[in-house]
């Protein structure tokens, strides 16, 4: 048997698999009603989309299934893709998984083969040509739809590294004039390289005179992102404002070392503490608690 | 292009309002180098808000002309340089050292006033 329709794949004559997919629509049209309701039950009994309600999976169902005789129709997919990643963009935030997706795509294959083996059980070549009509298509609607989601939800996750990425290195104002830049965790080329644009875009936005780096949080750095760092130090002094270092981690005191900065380019500070006392002194603020304010003199 | 010099007060103030050619700094160069003791000036301002690129002539003769000006006797501070200039140019290793730098011309001239202020 498998070899016999492989011999008819081997010359799939397109006007005649024009008309056999014509007929498959036709056929799909008229028991619309049918088909899509018994695809939202096998839906619902294989528990995929477990995150909507029936009134909402059978919604949607509709719709799947008309885009998906349309794209069989046509032999277009710009529609279904765009209706795909619609989909995606809808079901996504409500935790909806890949397989689910593919799961549901996969059963509406299946439920419309099934129709058509009951439909023309009876001439067995014709139902070869029919499938072999229906199948390429098919596969190509399910693999559509997958990959409209995978793509979908990459966005969202590019997104949201995005946003990550620019919480990650905020900068901050802590006095008029002065900034505080907190960093925590893993500085990575690219990470370096936006914390030097955020900050000296802050630097020129701020007015500001002085800025202290913390790095803390920052266990340790290469060569190359401890060398930029040193760039962006001076890079804010040819913008007029001095920066003051603080938190150098043993490891990382090492690495500037090896690297060999003039140190009388970095002004640094053991703590943040520190950082921000000797930033108000060059700022001309002095601290005094309100009790000595009070003292008779 | 011709820089146009103004004199504010006990200070000049040069506006770079264009990229200049090597000439043109050298130019920018005698100029200041002469109206500094013509106006017996405390200090100079050369603002370079409008360059979106420094070479190493134009750095190598700003800090040139800073270390000048201040053989004939005043300071001088650059302002207005843009950060992404500013990266670039320390990238390049061009990093102005032993010159003063501030964010505009409102803070070049607070830091000249404040330098007249300790060594009036």
């Amino acid at each position: 048997m498998a070899s016999k329709r492989a011999a008819e794949v081997s010359q799939p004559t397109s006007p005649q698999s024009t008309e056999l997919l014509r007929e498959l629509v036709a056929h799909l049209r008229q028991n619309r009603t049918q088909l899509r309701e018994e695809w939202a039950n096998r839906i619902t009994e294989a528990q995929l989309l477990t995150a909507m309600t029936k009134e909402e999976i059978f919604a949607e169902a509709t719709s799947v299934y008309d885009n998906y005789v349309e794209a069989l129709a046509t032999g277009t997919f710009e529609a279904l893709q765009a209706y795909a990643r619609n989909l995606s963009e809808r079901i996504i935030p409500r935790g909806v998984e890949t397989h689910e997706v593919v799961g549901i795509v996969l059963l509406l294959r299946d439920v419309l083969a099934r129709s058509l083996f009951a439909k023309y059980q009876a001439d067995f070549t014709k139902l070869n040509r029919i499938l072999d009509a229906y199948e390429p298509a098919a596969n190509r609607i399910a693999n559509t739809v997958a990959v409209g989601f995978v793509q979908e939800r990459e966005r969202v996750i590019r997104q949201q590294q995005e946003a990550i990425r620019e919480l990650s290195t905020p900068v901050l104002q802590v006095r008029e004039r002065l900034l505080i830049l907190p960093i925590i965790g893993v500085i990575d080329p690219q990470r370096a390289r936006q914390l030097t644009e955020q900050l000296l875009r802050g630097i020129r936005t701020n007015r500001a005179k002085v800025v202290v780096i913390d790095i803390t949080g920052v266990a340790a750095m290469d060569a190359a992102v401890a060398n930029h760092l040193v760039q962006t130090v001076e890079a804010s002094r040819l913008l007029g404002a001095t920066v003051i270092v603080t938190g150098l981690s043993p490891e990382i005191a090492q690495t500037i070392v090896n690297i060999g900065v003039d140190l009388g380019k970095m002004n640094t500070v053991g703590d943040l503490q520190g950082g921000i006392e000797q930033a108000e002194r060059l700022l001309g603020y002095k601290v005094i608690p309100v009790a000595e304010l009070a003292l008779p003199t | 292009m011709q820089v146009p010099i103004l004199k504010q007060g006990r200070y000049l103030i040069a506006t770079i309002q264009a990229a200049l050619s090597d000439e043109d700094l050298l130019q920018l160069r005698s100029t200041l180098l002469d109206r500094v003791v013509h106006f017996r000036s405390r200090g100079v301002v050369v603002d370079v808000t409008a360059l979106d690129v420094m070479d190493s002539f134009a750095t190598r003769t700003l800090r040139d002309i800073t270390y000048m000006i201040r053989l004939r006797g005043a300071d001088t501070v650059i302002v207005g340089i843009q950060p992404e200039v500013a990266f670039a140019m320390v990238q390049l290793g061009l990093t102005l050292e032993g010159v003063a730098t501030a964010l505009d011309l409102e803070e070049g001239l607070a830091h000249l006033e404040q330098r007249a202020r300790l060594n009036p």
